[in-house]
């Protein structure tokens, strides 16, 4: 081997780790900055020029977030109001997908091209009718007017990715649970869904994650503090003059609704990438 | 087990997925489609009557439906386009083994994984003119002589929008597209080393070809989604200044809630959502095509 080309080989590798450290930079710097000012005593956050790093580490704003707004509703509601729609979303899109894994052709096919077009409608599309409807069920201010659209919203991305679970399984498992006898239900329960549990937990956790940062359908239909999701309660606080928001509470605000995700994402990288990248790859 | 039986217990499996979107999609779209046809009674308790196309006709003469629908053209390419770019070059730095690559890598999805509506509240904060962290790092490097009023601008407001986006949704191509390059066979990549050719060389003709459909797959989701943005022109500029970052949603929802207007935010809703799947559509048609030239 040259030295010229082992040279060559040693810079490359030089400027991708710069090139690794600044995507790192560009990822967490946001996210990093607001920690930061939600730790950050009052006199600094306005300060000019910028006080960068916090001295000392103050924890008042998060000690006042729960007292002066239901912070903690917020992120009950929003916890509710996601599981639920998880376990819907899920459930349903199991079903669906243990039909769809046995069919061939053209109508499996084009059932699971219309569930991609569902995903792809802006959600404005739905807002105004979804809102006359909840409107004359009497939901406003309930949770389940956000469990059912977002169980909805969700559902493709739960068949796609546990569809593809259930495809990975050998049929023959399938067919002779069949001829035993077992019925459709059963054979899923006890042989399919086991097997496919890693897309489960795939299709859980996305699902989770969209739901916990919808926004449009939450800022609509949850007019009172007390049920507000935490996207809606946080954002609600820019609609006052953006001179007079509370900084170092509303940067509180956000590392709490945000570090949920952040934990998730840290737990669950890997079953997030892949249910990503399954469907957008196999088609 | 007969044929029909099986027939049977597949539609009972699908029956309730099938009902939840039913309901929650389907019927919604319907509706709104009707509403559109519908002309809004000019004050409360005053009835809707039937228009025809008329809402959608109106659209024509509506200069905020045209600025809206620029802002996000523009919103939506530049964007998508920086996303693009990004995301690939994220892929190929994830592809390379590092030590604590499984950290990197989770890192990197962290702003994916966060909401918008919030996020966009910590970037009015980063944007902020008075006390924002950016004016600060700008002015000490010497880029700007005073502070930028970021927000308060109409072309820096779009930037700071793009900004928030391309933060947000790089992540997503980066990982289709790193998906992508994991499915290329080592053999592949080291014939063509074997045969001489640089790494630039093996980079620009033998990677990127193989990697893009996982691109264009990436290319068309985010088109259709960032033409549908609403949640960060709401919070993070409400629009302005002076409506110059109004995107369709938000002027559809602002007919609808401020102006009352049911109908017309019907129509505008409609041929939102027909342009994204028609963005969606060409794209995928464009990508097609090229792929049978090449």
């Amino acid at each position: 081997m040259s030295g010229r080309a082992d040279a060559g080989r040693r810079a490359a590798g030089l400027l991708a780790g710069l090139g690794t450290l600044l995507m790192l930079a560009w990822s967490l710097a946001p996210a990093v900055w607001q920690a930061l000012t939600a730790v950050k005593p009052d006199a600094q956050i306005t300060r000019v020029p910028t006080v960068y790093l916090p001295h000392p580490v103050v924890w008042t704003h998060v000690v006042d977030l729960w007292t002066r707004k239901p912070f903690g509703t917020y992120l009950t509601n929003s916890f509710v109001v996601s599981a639920w729609a998880t376990l819907l979303s899920v459930a349903c899109g199991a079903l669906a997908a243990a039909a769809l894994v046995r069919m061939h052709g053209p109508r499996r096919d084009a059932l699971l091209l219309a569930l991609l077009g569902v995903s792809l409608f802006p959600p404005i599309l739905l807002l105004f009718p979804l809102y006359e409807g909840v409107r004359a069920l009497g939901w406003i201010n309930h949770a389940i007017a956000l469990i059912v659209p977002y169980a909805a919203l969700n559902l493709p991305l739960a068949v796609w990715v546990i569809e593809s679970g259930l495809r990975a399984i050998p049929r023959e498992l399938d067919d002779a649970a069949r001829l035993d006898g077992a019925r459709a239900l059963d054979r899923l329960w006890h042989v399919q869904l086991p097997l496919a549990a890693p897309s489960l937990a795939t299709a859980a956790t996305l699902v989770f994650i969209f739901c916990w940062n919808e926004f449009m359908l939450a800022l609509t239909f949850m007019t009172r503090d007390a049920n507000k999701t935490v996207t809606a309660g946080i954002a609600s606080v820019s609609g006052v003059s953006f001179y007079q928001i509370p900084w170092g509470q509303l940067s509180a605000a956000i590392l709490l609704a945000t570090l949920p995700l952040v934990v998730i994402v840290l737990a669950f990288e890997g079953r997030i990438v892949s249910g990503l990248t399954r469907g957008a790859i196999n088609e | 087990m007969s044929a029909r039986s099986e027939a049977r217990e597949r539609a009972a499996l699908l029956a309730p997925a099938l009902l939840l979107l039913g309901a929650a999609v389907v019927a919604p779209i319907v509706r709104l489609v009707m509403l559109s046809l519908e002309r809004t009674g000019s004050g409360p308790g005053l009835p809707s009557t039937f228009a025809g196309l008329a809402m959608h006709v109106r659209l024509w003469q509506d200069g905020r439906w045209w600025d809206a629908l620029a802002h996000t053209l523009v919103f939506t390419g530049s964007s998508v386009g920086l996303e693009m770019v990004l995301g690939i070059a994220f892929a190929l730095l994830l592809d390379r083994p590092f030590a604590g690559r499984r950290w990197a890598r989770a890192l990197v999805l962290v702003p994916w994984a966060l909401p918008t509506a919030v996020m966009a509240l910590a970037w009015g904060w980063i944007f902020n003119d008075s006390f924002g962290v950016l004016n600060d790092v700008l002015g000490r490097i010497g880029l700007v002589s005073g502070p930028v009023a970021w927000l308060g601008r109409p072309g820096t407001a779009m930037v700071a929008m793009v900004v928030a986006d391309v933060w947000k949704t790089t992540p997503f191509v980066a990982l289709v597209v790193l998906a992508g390059l994991q499915g290329i066979p080592r053999s592949v990549i080291d014939a063509a080393r074997i045969d001489g050719a640089s790494p630039p060389a093996v980079l620009w003709h033998v990677v990127l070809p193989l990697v893009r459909p996982a691109c264009l797959v990436a290319l068309a989701f985010r088109a259709a989604q960032a033409f549908g943005a609403f949640d960060l022109p709401y919070v993070l500029t409400g629009g302005g200044p002076g409506g110059a970052t109004e995107t369709v949603s938000l002027y559809a929802y602002r007919s609808f809630y401020r102006y009352l207007d049911f109908g017309y935010a019907a129509a505008i809703a409609v041929q939102g959502a027909a342009l994204a799947l028609l963005l969606f559509a060409l794209v995928l048609w464009l990508s097609r095509r090229a792929g049978v030239d090449a």
